[in-house]
Parts: C-alpha cells; structure tokens; sequence
C-alpha cells in the first residue's frame, strides 16, 4: 500500500538524470553487446568440445583482456546492477491490480534483474574469479562437470532466460527512453520485436546448456 | 442494457474518520434501480446510513462535482481500480463492489483525498501560457490545426489523479511528480507563447523529480478516464531532455 505524500522531497542540483541515462547506455552498449557476444560464443558448445575450447582459447588471447574486462564489463555491469536493484526497490508494484502487458512486463524486468544479480555472482565466481585464483583452466570439460549436477543446471537455465528477457525488454524500454519510438503503435511493435528476440535468445542458450551435457 | 438479478446492491466500503485515523471497512446494502451509478448509490447510503448490521452509522462522504467526468473530483478505486464513480454503472460491476480511496494522495475522510500536490505540482512545471506583459499580448502566432488537435487531447486533463494512483513509481519512496505534470509539460512547451518558459520546464522534467523517475510500466496511460496519449508526451519529453541536457552540459 502506499504512504499518501503531501510533500514531495525536492533537490535542486540532482544526478538522477544522468544516472538513469548511463544505466540505459551501460545496459545496451558494453552490456547488451557483451551478451550477444557471449551467447554466441558459448553456443559453439553446440559443435563439440574442441570448437568450442578453441573459441575461448581465442577470447583469452585478447591483448589487454584484463583492461577490457574491466572498463566494458565490470564497471558498467556494477554500476548498472546497483542502479538497477535501486530502482527496482523504489517502485510499489501493483500487478494485482493493473494487469496490463507492460505492468507486467515492467513487473517481470525488475524480477529477472534480481534473478540476473544473484545469478552472475555465482557464474563470474565459478568461471572468472575461483579459476583465475586457482589457475584452472576454463574449458568444456570445467563446464561440463559444473552442470551435472541437476540443481546447478536448473540454475543455468533460469540465470539465462532471465538475461534474455532482461535485455531484450529492456531494448524495447530503452527506445522510450531514447525518445526513438514514441507513438503507441511504435512502441507496440518494438514490444513485440523484442518478445520474439527474447524466445530465440533464450532457445539459443537452453539449446547451449543441453550441448554440455 | 445488462440485467441485474439482484434488487440489492453490496458494497464495501474502505472508511476513515479522519485524516491520520485508521481505516476500516463497513458493508451496505443499497436497493437497485436501473441505471444506477456508484454516486448514486452512495447518495442511497447518506440518505439512509445504516451498515448491514442494521446499524445507523455516520454517512460516507465523497467527492463529486460535475457527474459527467469531466471535473475529476470523484476518482476512487472501485473494485481495486482507479476510475470516476460517476461513470461507474453498477450493472457493469461485480459484487460486492468495493470502494477504496485513492492510495496515493492523503485521505481526509472516507473516499474523500486531497489532490493539492497535483496543483503544486503544474506550479513546478509552469503550467500556464505567459501573460504577464513580458510578452506579447496580442493575438499571438496562428497554430496549425493539426497542431490544435494534438494539443486538444492534452487540454482535457482534468487533474483527477487516476494516473498517479496507477503509476508503480509515485509514491512516497519517490519523488516523482508523475505523468499528469509530465503530460502537462509536453501541452504547455507545445504551444508558441507556452514554449518561453520551455527552459524552466526542461530542468524540472531532467531534475531529481522529474522524468528520469519513469519506468515505461505505462499504466497511466491505461488508465487515464481522458485517453490522453501520456506515454507518447514521456517519450517525447525524454527525447527533448536527452538534447536539453546534452546540450546545457556543453554550454558549461
Ligand atoms: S509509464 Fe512512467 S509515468 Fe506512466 S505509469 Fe509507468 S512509470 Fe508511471
Ligand atoms: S492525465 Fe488523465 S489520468 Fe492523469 S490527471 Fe489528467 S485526466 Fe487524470
Ligand atoms: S463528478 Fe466530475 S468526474 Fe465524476
């Protein structure tokens, strides 16, 4: 339920602005491109085990990777998830009552990204950080053995469909915000676009899972 | 027109004796008659308050004003959602209908809210066209009459507040000041004597309460009583404050 206000509080310098612009930017340029990339490479699994040794073989041979990781990858995925949990904690969900598709689909956006924040610390631990640490070498059979274990697999599966949505409803939400599509009809079909992105996403990782298995 | 079986109406009513005070819910009977409105049965009830108890109880109190949806002032959740009781036929509700203030704004008594911080609110974004002699007074530049009718739809935003009760994002742990002041920046910066306070409006809508707070949930725009197309003034707003800030950054 929510508190009545009579005054709202009011600051005259403010960041939200920006802030919410670079978490829109964050979350398509270095995080959306990112993602693409990554589903594409993990998918060679679906060629077998040396294929797809070979296509991180050549990720890991990158010169500055670590660079990269950092200023592509990691300041923008923090900055973005922590924005992100922000706003998903200030907003008063009301789904029950107003049962309209993007109620929803905002509803689910702020679930998945929750999903996504518990989801990749566990993965960025288990196959960046742990193996950096130990100096394990990352490779299909690492993979592999990580998801036989059927709890860990349920967890791929659900970490990655929610990355899907994540990005592609966002896309959509993110040509609002960029002021690109602005009728009804427009936004409509940009919904439906990103719906159909989001169900090949998703096959293409599930199908991805089940190649190492 | 739907028959209703019932020659009784139930209502549930969410009430408070004042603001502050805590809220309970009392039930009505009310006896149907045809073409019945959710302010017509509650006029049934301050004419003879007494609860299904058979208890004689102080009447519900409302707001109402024009009964044509057009004033805004009756706005309350009916059946979980926001809309004009006006305009609400009992035929079309389901049983018990349940009526509720609006959540967003302070509750002075029973369905009665006040929506002050929507007027503050068009304060903030100036939500007015000059006159006030730093202007031109005359007749002004002719607008096209596609123009007008585009501006037409936002003119009839009659303030009632349904937008702001639906939006997931007003509420008090935001300070959004919400999609009707939004749809009333986009009306007031549209207009050609409007458009020279488009700058103070711009700081506003790129400001700690204004447009960044949006989630594109959209539900405003479903359940605005005017159809007023509030989703297209957010996208447009967020491409001209994109620019307006870009641009005020460079003039640094
Ligand atoms: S689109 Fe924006 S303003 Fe409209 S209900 Fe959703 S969050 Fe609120
Ligand atoms: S924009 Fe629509 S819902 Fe919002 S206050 Fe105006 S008329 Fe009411
Ligand atoms: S009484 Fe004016 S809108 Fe209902």
């Amino acid at each position: 339920m929510k508190a009545a206000i009579a005054n709202a509080p009011q600051s005259k310098s403010s960041k939200k602005f920006l802030y919410a612009r670079l978490h829109s930017l964050a979350g398509i340029l270095p995080l959306g491109l990112f993602m693409a990339e990554h589903f594409y490479t993990n998918s060679m699994a679906m060629f077998g085990a040396e294929k797809y040794n070979e296509q991180i073989a050549l990720l890991q041979s990158l010169p500055f990777l670590i660079g990269i990781e950092i200023v592509f990858i990691a300041i923008p995925l923090l900055f973005h998830a922590i924005y992100g949990l922000y706003l998903s904690f200030i907003s008063n969900h009301n789904t029950a009552s107003y049962k309209y598709t993007r109620n929803l689909t905002f509803f689910f956006q702020r679930i998945s990204g929750v999903i996504i924040f518990v989801f990749v610390i566990y993965h960025v631990w288990s196959f960046r950080l742990s193996t950096a640490m130990t100096g394990t070498e990352v490779n299909y059979h690492l993979v592999s053995e990580h998801l036989q274990n059927p709890i860990i697999f349920a967890f791929y599966v659900a970490g990655i469909i929610a990355t899907a949505y994540h990005l592609c409803n966002g896309l959509s939400t993110a040509l609002i915000t960029w002021g690109i599509t602005i009728g009804k009809t427009s936004q409509k079909i940009a919904l439906q676009v990103s719906m159909i992105l989001f169900a090949l996403m998703s096959a293409l990782g599930v199908a991805t899972l089940f190649s190492f298995i | 027109m739907i028959e209703t079986k019932e020659k009784v109406l139930r209502f549930k009513i969410k009430r408070q004796n004042d603001l502050d005070a805590p809220s309970y819910w009392e039930e009505f009977h009310v006896p149907y008659r045809p073409n019945m409105n959710v302010i017509s049965a509650l006029m049934e009830i301050q004419r003879n308050p007494v609860n299904v108890n058979g208890e004689a109880v102080r009447a519900v109190v409302w707001d109402y004003n024009c009964l044509e949806e057009v004033c805004g002032a009756c706005s309350m959740r009916i059946n979980g959602k926001v809309r004009q009781a006006c305009s609400a036929l009992v035929d079309k509700l389901e049983q018990p209908i349940t009526l509720e203030p609006m959540s967003t704004f302070p509750v002075e008594k029973d369905l009665v809210v006040n929506r002050e911080r929507m007027f503050e609110d068009l304060k903030k974004i100036k939500g007015w066209i000059p006159i006030d002699g730093t202007y031109a007074l005359d007749a002004g530049p002719n607008i096209s009459s596609s123009e007008q009718q585009e501006a037409y739809k936002y003119s009839t935003c009659m303030t009632c507040g349904c937008c702001l009760e639906a939006c997931p994002n007003v509420n008090s742990k935001s300070p959004f000041i919400g999609p009707q002041a939004m749809g009333q920046t986009k009306y007031f910066n549209m207009h050609p004597t409007g458009a020279l306070k488009k700058e103070e409006r711009m700081e506003v809508v790129i400001g700690d309460e204004g447009i960044a707070n949006c989630g594109n949930s959209q539900n405003c725009v479903q359940v605005c009583p005017k159809e007023i197309p509030l989703t297209t003034a957010l996208a447009e707003l967020n491409q001209s404050a994109n620019k307006y800030a870009l641009t005020s950054w460079f003039r640094k």
